[in-house]
């Protein structure tokens, strides 16, 4: 550095923490040396963050929030708007892909254990930040203001009218009105551009800071700030900058090309993307045949749908896709199995993640087929299978007694049984509730009476001390 | 690792049972149809077919003429010369000149449509996104003679439809024969084949180039960006290739150090 850069960076450190934030933050932040491909979502996940607040200001500029000439502004946006039509792909396809990353990022962690002590801050950050954007995705799905839009929106508010007693008034005051309307899509768009993005900000922030704070999880799970070499840096630690920003630039790279790829030669992505439905204005005297959200709430609206009602409220499916994602928040003090990552962990443990993520792409598949006969019933063993996670990650946290495994699998069964009875049905849906009643069954059986049986798939393999490779 | 996969697969086995029975229904049958955005004279004829038959009802009131004519290789003078109806204008632009940049808007308010169709005729700037091409295709094609219908025709595709066949002229009129089938298992199903009544103008294949010309119009009006964004894809993943290996090849240097 030439004396008259070192004198101006003084002069700014002086005043501002400047190059001391520059080496915590990248220069001199020790990350493990060993990320593989699964670490490269979380600067992903930051590059579409910034995608979709520099997209949708240029939207913003040309949108009008009006229920009159929304569907049309989006129009002249993809005809009129030089390069409107790339903004606004780059938008909607950007609004997948940030779903699409965060998805993988939070499987990560849930392979690696990178929610264990002492990162549960950085998990529930996480977890606020994946809630934020749901908020964030949902609203702004309502301002193209087509049918989709439209119903995907009456059909969400709808939920909060089950709740008991106060339901009614609590829905009319999220719309702003008796139906999903203009006032809603002015308040749906306040929010989504400026309440939500905020907060959102906010949380990505104080998820990165506790990170840096505590430090980067890897692949083995193994702590490298506890083996530090005489300069008192991690042996395993390589700073951030320059080697992981320049592997994370090849991460983008090929990001990009994936994302260009949808985006300019299959922007519906089949209909994943951008539904057909979409494409005709909001009508709100005609209900579309069927209602589906975009593929990122499907999983959660297969549960919904899945629990029946009682006493004629939907009420129980809306606590259920609620509880859906509280668990989530739940993981660190339910998996309390002092090794983290999967590559060590008992091969039960593998089993149990595995039927998870098989369960969560055949909700969300189910989410967007109609809620008839065997997928109606499908999607209430797979919820049963959903939530079994959980309860089978806290029983794999410690060493059990075949006795306890046992005990369990009854327990269980027992449990799927009384779910049954509890929902009744006869004729065809008693045939299909029997046919489908093996498929948690064996899940269950496999999960708990292989490790009754069979020690070794309950021991964890030895965690190395330093990281491998 | 073998005896966990076959664990799994066998614990998900009778998911794929039940989701085959599930699956095995049927959707209804949809022609398909070419679509070729690059031949303009397709395009150009589409055009023409489509100021002439459908924008009298329907509006395609976020494209504009100008648009459209430097899309498909036209001129704004042969677009506002051939192609601006003077039954085009909306009431508030009675007597304005015509203008190449003007929305290709109708006269008839959503009203009206209700009054004499019993339904708001739809905008159709976007219709081929909604409904696809091929659905488009097959329901131009599937008209025919019924006598219980306001404007005497019925259509296969689209049950009852309040839309009258504005293009009779052009293939005739065709009527409805149905034939009943059951399978060996015991499936029955119904197809339905056209007999022309009263011939058109065009004979039918004449008439299937005519309309699947018209598909590739409403495609291209669909979005006119995709003229463009095939050809700029290619650029950008071309570039996004070349990043790569620079990238990775910064990446390979920077990592030499680490062990």
């Amino acid at each position: 550095m030439t004396t008259k850069t070192q004198a101006f960076m003084n002069w700014v450190d002086a005043r501002f923490p400047m190059t001391k934030m520059w080496e915590d933050h990248m220069a001199k932040y020790y990350a493990p040396k060993n990320f593989n491909f699964w670490y490269f979502f979380g600067s992903l996940a930051l590059l579409v963050l910034v995608l979709q607040i520099v997209t949708g200001i240029f939207l913003t500029m040309n949108y009008k929030p009006d229920a009159t000439l929304a569907f049309a502004s989006v129009e002249y946006i993809m005809r009129d708007v030089n390069f409107g039509w790339l903004i606004r792909y780059m938008h909607s396809t950007g609004a997948s892909a940030f779903f699409v990353i965060v998805y993988l990022h939070m499987f990560r962690g849930l392979m690696y254990g990178s929610f264990k002590q002492p990162r549960e801050l950085i998990w529930l950050f996480g977890m606020l930040i994946y809630l934020a954007l749901m908020a964030e995705a949902f609203m702004g799905y309502l301002l193209p203001w087509g049918q989709m839009s439209y119903w995907g929106a009456q059909v969400i508010v709808n939920l909060f009218s089950a709740v008991p007693w106060v339901g009614e008034s609590l829905s009319v005051w999220i719309r702003g009105d008796y139906v999903v309307s203009d006032a809603t899509l002015n308040r749906f768009f306040a929010f989504h551009v400026i309440a939500v993005p905020f907060i959102l900000a906010g949380l990505v922030v104080a998820h990165i800071i506790a990170l840096h704070e505590v430090g980067s999880n890897n692949p083995d799970g193994v702590e490298i700030k506890k083996n530090k070499g005489a300069d008192g840096i991690p042996v395993d630690g390589i700073p951030f900058h320059p080697y992981y920003s320049v592997k994370d630039i090849v991460g983008v790279v090929v990001f990009l090309m994936f994302f260009s790829a949808v985006l300019f030669f299959a922007p519906e992505l089949g209909g994943w993307f951008l539904e057909k439905d979409n494409f005709i204005p909001a009508n709100p005297l005609k209900t579309p045949e069927h209602i589906v959200p975009l593929w990122y709430f499907t999983p959660f609206y297969a549960i919904l749908r899945a629990i029946p009602p009682i006493w004629e409220s939907q009420f129980p499916g809306v606590i259920a896709m609620g509880m859906a994602i509280v668990f989530l928040f739940f993981l660190p003090w339910l998996d309390r199995h002092p090794v983290k990552s999967m590559r060590y962990r008992e091969a039960i443990f593998k089993v149990n993640l595995f039927i998870f993520i098989v369960s969560f792409i055949t909700l969300g598949w189910l989410g967007t087929q109609p809620a008839t006969g065997v997928l109606s019933e499908l999607a209430f063993r797979f919820s049963e299978l959903y939530f079994a996670f959980f309860i089978f990650l806290w029983i794999f946290s410690a060493e059990r007694s075949s006795k306890y495994y046992l005990t369990s699998w009854i327990a269980l069964l027992g449990t799927l049984v009384v779910l049954d009875i509890l929902r009744g049905g006869s004729g065809e849906k008693l045939a299909l509730m029997m046919n489908t009643w093996f498929i948690p069954a064996i899940c269950f059986s496999i999960l708990l009476l292989v490790p009754a049986k069979f020690k070794s798939w309950t021991q964890a393999k030895p965690v190395p001390e330093r990281v491998t490779s | 690792m073998k005896k966990l996969i076959a664990t799994l697969l066998i614990a998900l086995a009778p998911t794929f049972v039940v989701l085959n029975v599930a699956l095995a229904s049927s959707e209804a049958h949809l022609e398909k149809v070419e679509i070729n955005l690059n031949n303009k004279a397709s395009l150009q004829r589409g055009a023409r077919t489509f100021v002439n038959y459908c924008l009298n009802c329907h509006a395609a009131s976020y494209m504009r003429y100008s648009r459209m004519a430097k899309d498909i290789g036209l001129t704004d003078e042969q677009v506002v010369e051939n192609m601006i109806f003077p039954a085009d204008f909306s009431k508030d632009k009675n007597g304005k000149p015509k203008k190449a940049g003007q929305l290709m808007t109708v006269a008839m308010s959503a009203e009206d449509g209700k009054a004499y169709f019993g339904t708001p005729v739809p905008d159709l700037s976007v219709v081929a996104r909604s409904r696809g091409a091929d659905w488009i295709y097959t329901y131009l094609k599937s008209f025919y003679i019924d006598e219980s219908r306001p404007f005497g025709v019925n259509n296969t595709t689209f049950p009852s439809v309040g839309m009258p066949h504005v293009l009779w002229e052009l293939q005739g009129l065709n009527k409805a024969v149905k034939t009943k089938h059951t399978d060996e298992h015991g499936h029955e199903s119904e197809t339905v084949e056209f007999e022309t009544v009263v011939p058109g103008k065009l004979s039918p294949a004449e008439y299937d180039s005519a309309v699947t010309d018209l598909v590739n119009y409403l495609v291209y009006m669909g979005e006119p960006a995709k003229l463009k964004r095939y050809t700029m894809g290619v650029y950008v993943l071309g570039f996004l290739f070349l990043l790569f290996v620079v990238s990775y090849a910064m990446k390979k240097e920077f990592w030499k150090d680490v062990h």
